[in-house]
C-alpha cells in the first residue's frame, strides 16, 4: 500500500527523472564508445534528431558535453589542453572542450564518448561550422550542414502559405533528402518513412510539453528556476528528442508544473523579483551564480537559453504525421529560425516576455568565448530600455573559462541591481 | 544630535566620512587601504569620529561600502559604492543625472534620477586600463608624485596617443615614448586622453546626461578633470570631496536608517 503524498510523487520529479534521464544517455554513449559503435555529432540548433533517430544512430551533443566540464568544474583541464595544443584562448570554450576530449580519446568525466560517423550541423551558429571540420579532419568523416533561412530582417517572418515561406521550405526539405541519404550510406540501414512518423510523434509530444511548462512559469511564484531546472529540462529537450523517454519526460512536467501551479508551490526563493536571463549561463560557478540572485530573492522565471538551446522547440511547433518529410522541412525552418530569432532579433520577444511574465528585471550575461550569442546584447538592452521602463543588469563572464570569471566584480554589479530594485520598489509602495 | 557614517574601503584607499542630521559632513579621513583591510576601516572610522569631535556611541548607525564593505566589521550593513556614488553625488550636485567616479581599479559610469535612484551602471571589466591604477603605472614610470600627474599633463603641447590597452604594457609603452624623446608632459597627456577616451566609452554605454558629476580619488587630478570635459564637451561638477562621494552616499544610507529608525530598504543583509 503506498502513503505517499501526491506531492511528494510530482515535486521535483522533474529534476529526478532528468538527472535520471542524463546518466543513462551518457551510459548509452559509453557503451558505444566502448564497442566501437556509430554515433552522430550534432549541436543544440537544429540537431535533426528525428532522422538521426530514424537510423539508431546514438546522438552526441559536444556543446552539452562540454558544458558538462564546467559545471563538474574541471573545464580549466580540458582549456588548457587544447590551448597547450594550439587553439587561441580567445576562441569558443565549448569548441576547446571538445578537442580536449577527442584528444584523450572521448574521456569525459561522465563516461566516455563515442568517435562520431557523421557529423550534422545547421548555419544557426557560425562557429558549428568550423568546429565540424575539426571532426571531418581527425576522423575522415562526412559533415552536413543545413543551410537554414533565416529572419532576412526585423519583423519580416514568413510562414506556411507565403510564397517565400513555401520556397524557404522546400528548400531545407531538399537538404533533409539528401540528409536520408548520406545517413543511409553511413550506416547501412534503408530509410524507413513510418519509424520517421513514430520518432516525430515523441517530438511533437515532447514540444507541446516544452511549450506549456513555459507557459506554467506565468505563476506567482513561479514554479521553475528558468536557469538551475530549466538547465536539466533542456539537457532532456536535447538528448532525448524524438525518444519515448523524451515525450513522456515531458508529459510528466506538464503533470509536476499544473499540480505545483494549483497549490501555489514555487521554488525555494522567496520571490521578491521576477527576472529574466538573457544569454548561456554561467556554468563554471553555476551553483554560485544563481545564488547571488536568489539572495536577494531574485528568481529566474524565464531565459532566452531555454529558447535558442532548445532549438527553438518552445515554439511549441508540432509535425503533421501524413506528410512527414514536408512537415519536418517546416518544423525545422520555423523553430531554427526561432531559435536564430532569439540571439539576433530577440528585443521584440524579450519586450512581450517582459510584460506577460510580470518581469522585475532582466539580466543580460554576454560572454566573452561566444560572440554569436553575445553580440548585440547591449543594442537590444537599450531597444528594450527605450521600449520599457524596466532595470537591466549588463554583467559579463564565460561559459566555461574561469579564468574570466570574476566573482567579486559580478558580485559588486549584482548587489548593486538589487539595490537598484529594492529602491524603485520602496518609492513605488511609498507612492502607492 | 544624532550622526550616522560611511566607511568606503576601496582598493587603494578607506575613506570615512560623518555626519549630522542636517546630512552635513562633520568628519572625515582618508587612509592607505594597506593588507589588512579591517584595521583599515577602524582606523578611518576612528579618525573621522575623532575629526568630527563626537563619540562611537553618538554615531547611531554606519554603513560600509566599496570592495571592503564586508570587512567593516563594526557596520550595521553594506551598501555597493554605485548606489553611494549616485547618491552621494545627487546630494552634493542635485542636477547630476550622471557620474563618473574613477578609482583606483575601477571606473564606473552611473545614471541616476533625481531622487538618486541608478537608472543604470556600467564597469570596467577584468582590466584596469581606465582607472587611476593606471595613472599610478605612468607615476611610476616617469618618476613623477602622483599629485603632479594633472598639472605636468596640462602643460603639453603635443600629446602623444597611448595606443596599449592595458595598464601593465602602458608602463613600457610610456618608457618607448620617453626612449623616442618625447617630452614628459606630452606623454602624460597622452596617458590622461587614453584613460578619459575608456571612461567616456563607458558614459556613452549607459547614456549621457548633464550634469555630469566626477567623483572617485582620480576626481582630485586636474588633468584628467581637463581631459574628460574635452572629450564629453561638457562642464564637470568637481566636489573638493569628490574623493569621499562614496563614504558619504553610505552616511546618508546609514542617516536613512537612523532617521527613519529602520533599515532602509535599499541596504543589503544587516551584518
Amino acid at each position: 500500500m503506498s502513503d505517499r503524498l501526491p506531492e511528494e510523487g510530482f515535486v521535483g520529479r522533474g529534476n529526478r527523472e532528468g538527472a535520471d534521464l542524463f546518466r543513462q544517455w551518457f551510459s548509452e554513449l559509453n557503451r558505444t564508445a566502448e564497442q566501437g559503435g556509430p554515433s552522430a555529432y550534432v549541436f543544440v540548433m537544429g540537431s535533426m534528431c528525428e532522422i538521426l533517430r530514424t537510423f539508431n544512430l546514438p546522438v552526441v551533443f559536444p556543446e552539452i558535453n562540454s558544458l558538462q566540464t564546467a559545471v563538474r568544474r574541471v573545464a580549466h583541464e580540458y582549456l588548457n589542453q587544447a590551448e597547450d595544443y594550439g587553439y587561441s584562448p580567445d576562441i569558443c570554450g565549448y569548441v576547446k572542450a571538445d578537442v580536449a576530449v577527442q584528444l584523450r580519446g572521448g574521456e569525459h568525466p561522465m563516461g566516455r564518448i563515442p568517435k562520431p560517423s557523421i557529423a550534422v550541423l545547421t548555419n544557426a551558429c557560425n562557429t558549428y561550422i568550423k568546429w565540424a571540420e575539426i571532426w571531418e579532419r581527425m576522423y575522415n568523416i562526412p559533415v552536413f550542414t543545413l543551410d537554414i533561412p533565416g529572419t532576412r530582417a526585423a519583423g519580416t517572418q514568413t510562414w506556411p502559405g507565403d510564397p517565400d515561406f513555401e520556397n524557404d521550405r522546400r528548400y531545407v526539405q531538399a537538404q533533409i533528402t539528401e540528409l536520408i541519404a548520406l545517413c543511409e550510406r553511413v550506416t547501412g540501414i534503408q530509410f524507413d518513412i513510418d519509424r520517421l512518423r513514430e520518432v516525430m510523434g515523441y517530438a511533437n509530444e515532447m514540444s507541446r510539453g516544452w511549450k506549456q511548462v513555459l507557459e506554467f512559469n506565468k505563476s506567482r511564484p513561479s514554479l521553475f528556476n528558468a536557469l538551475t531546472d530549466g538547465t536539466i529540462y533542456l539537457g532532456v529537450a536535447n538528448g532525448f528528442r524524438g525518444a519515448p523517454e523524451g515525450g513522456r519526460y515531458f508529459t510528466n512536467l506538464v503533470e509536476e508544473m499544473a499540480y505545483k501551479a494549483a497549490h501555489g508551490i514555487g521554488t525555494l526563493t522567496e520571490e521578491k523579483y521576477r527576472l529574466t536571463f538573457i544569454g548561456v549561463p554561467c556554468y563554471p560557478i553555476f551553483r554560485r551564480f544563481n545564488e547571488l540572485f536568489t539572495e536577494w530573492g531574485g528568481t529566474f522565471v524565464h531565459s532566452t537559453y531555454l529558447w535558442f538551446a532548445s532549438g527553438g522547440a518552445n515554439l511549441g511547433f508540432e509535425y503533421d504525421q501524413a506528410r512527414p518529410l514536408e512537415s519536418l522541412a517546416e518544423g525545422v525552418l520555423i523553430s531554427v529560425r526561432n531559435a536564430m530569432d532569439s540571439m539576433f532579433y530577440q528585443d521584440r520577444a524579450i519586450i512581450e516576455m517582459v510584460d506577460s511574465f510580470h518581469l522585475d528585471g532582466v539580466v543580460y550575461h554576454p560572454i566573452k568565448s561566444c560572440r554569436t550569442t553575445s553580440t548585440g546584447m547591449a543594442d537590444n538592452r537599450r531597444s528594450l530600455m527605450a521600449a520599457r521602463d524596466i532595470p537591466s543588469l549588463f554583467i559579463e563572464s564565460d561559459m566555461m573559462d574561469r579564468r574570466v570569471v570574476a566573482e567579486a566584480q559580478m558580485k559588486n554589479r549584482i548587489d548593486a541591481f538589487f539595490e537598484g530594485l529594492a529602491s524603485r520598489k520602496q518609492q513605488q509602495t511609498a507612492a502607492g | 544630535m544624532a550622526y550616522a557614517a560611511g566607511v568606503d574601503v576601496g582598493s587603494t584607499q578607506t575613506k570615512a566620512v560623518v555626519i549630522n542630521e542636517a546630512k552635513e559632513i562633520v568628519g572625515r579621513a582618508l587612509i592607505d587601504t594597506g593588507a589588512n583591510v579591517i584595521v583599515a576601516a577602524e582606523q578611518a572610522f576612528a579618525a573621522a569620529i575623532n575629526g568630527a569631535n563626537v563619540q562611537e556611541e553618538e554615531v547611531e548607525y554606519v554603513v560600509g561600502t566599496g570592495y571592503g564593505r564586508y570587512r567593516v566589521t563594526f557596520g550595521n550593513a553594506q551598501v555597493t559604492e554605485i548606489s553611494c556614488h549616485g547618491r552621494g553625488a545627487v546630494h552634493m550636485f542635485p542636477g547630476t543625472r550622471t557620474v563618473i567616479d574613477m578609482g583606483g581599479q575601477d571606473t564606473k559610469a552611473i545614471r541616476v534620477r533625481p531622487s538618486g535612484e541608478i537608472v543604470d551602471f556600467c564597469m570596467n571589466d577584468k582590466c584596469a586600463a581606465g582607472t587611476g591604477r593606471f595613472l599610478g603605472a605612468a607615476s611610476s614610470a616617469l618618476d613623477i608624485p602622483l599629485d603632479q600627474l594633472g598639472p605636468t599633463a596640462l602643460r603639453a603641447e603635443r600629446p602623444v596617443r597611448i595606443s596599449t590597452t592595458c595598464t601593465v604594457f602602458a608602463e613600457s609603452e610610456v618608457l618607448s615614448w620617453l626612449g623616442k624623446g618625447k617630452k614628459i608632459e606630452d606623454i602624460l597627456q597622452g596617458v590622461h586622453q587614453s584613460i578619459a577616451a575608456r571612461s567616456i566609452g563607458l558614459l556613452r554605454r549607459v547614456g549621457v546626461e548633464e550634469q555630469i558629476t566626477f567623483t572617485g580619488g582620480v576626481a582630485r587630478n586636474i588633468g584628467m578633470i581637463e581631459a574628460l570635459e574635452q572629450g564629453l564637451c561638457a562642464k564637470l561638477n568637481v566636489s573638493d570631496d569628490s574623493h569621499f562621494m562614496g563614504a558619504l552616499g553610505a552616511a546618508l544610507f546609514a542617516l536613512d536608517h537612523v532617521l527613519a529608525r529602520r533599515v532602509p530598504v535599499i541596504t543589503g543583509r544587516p551584518s
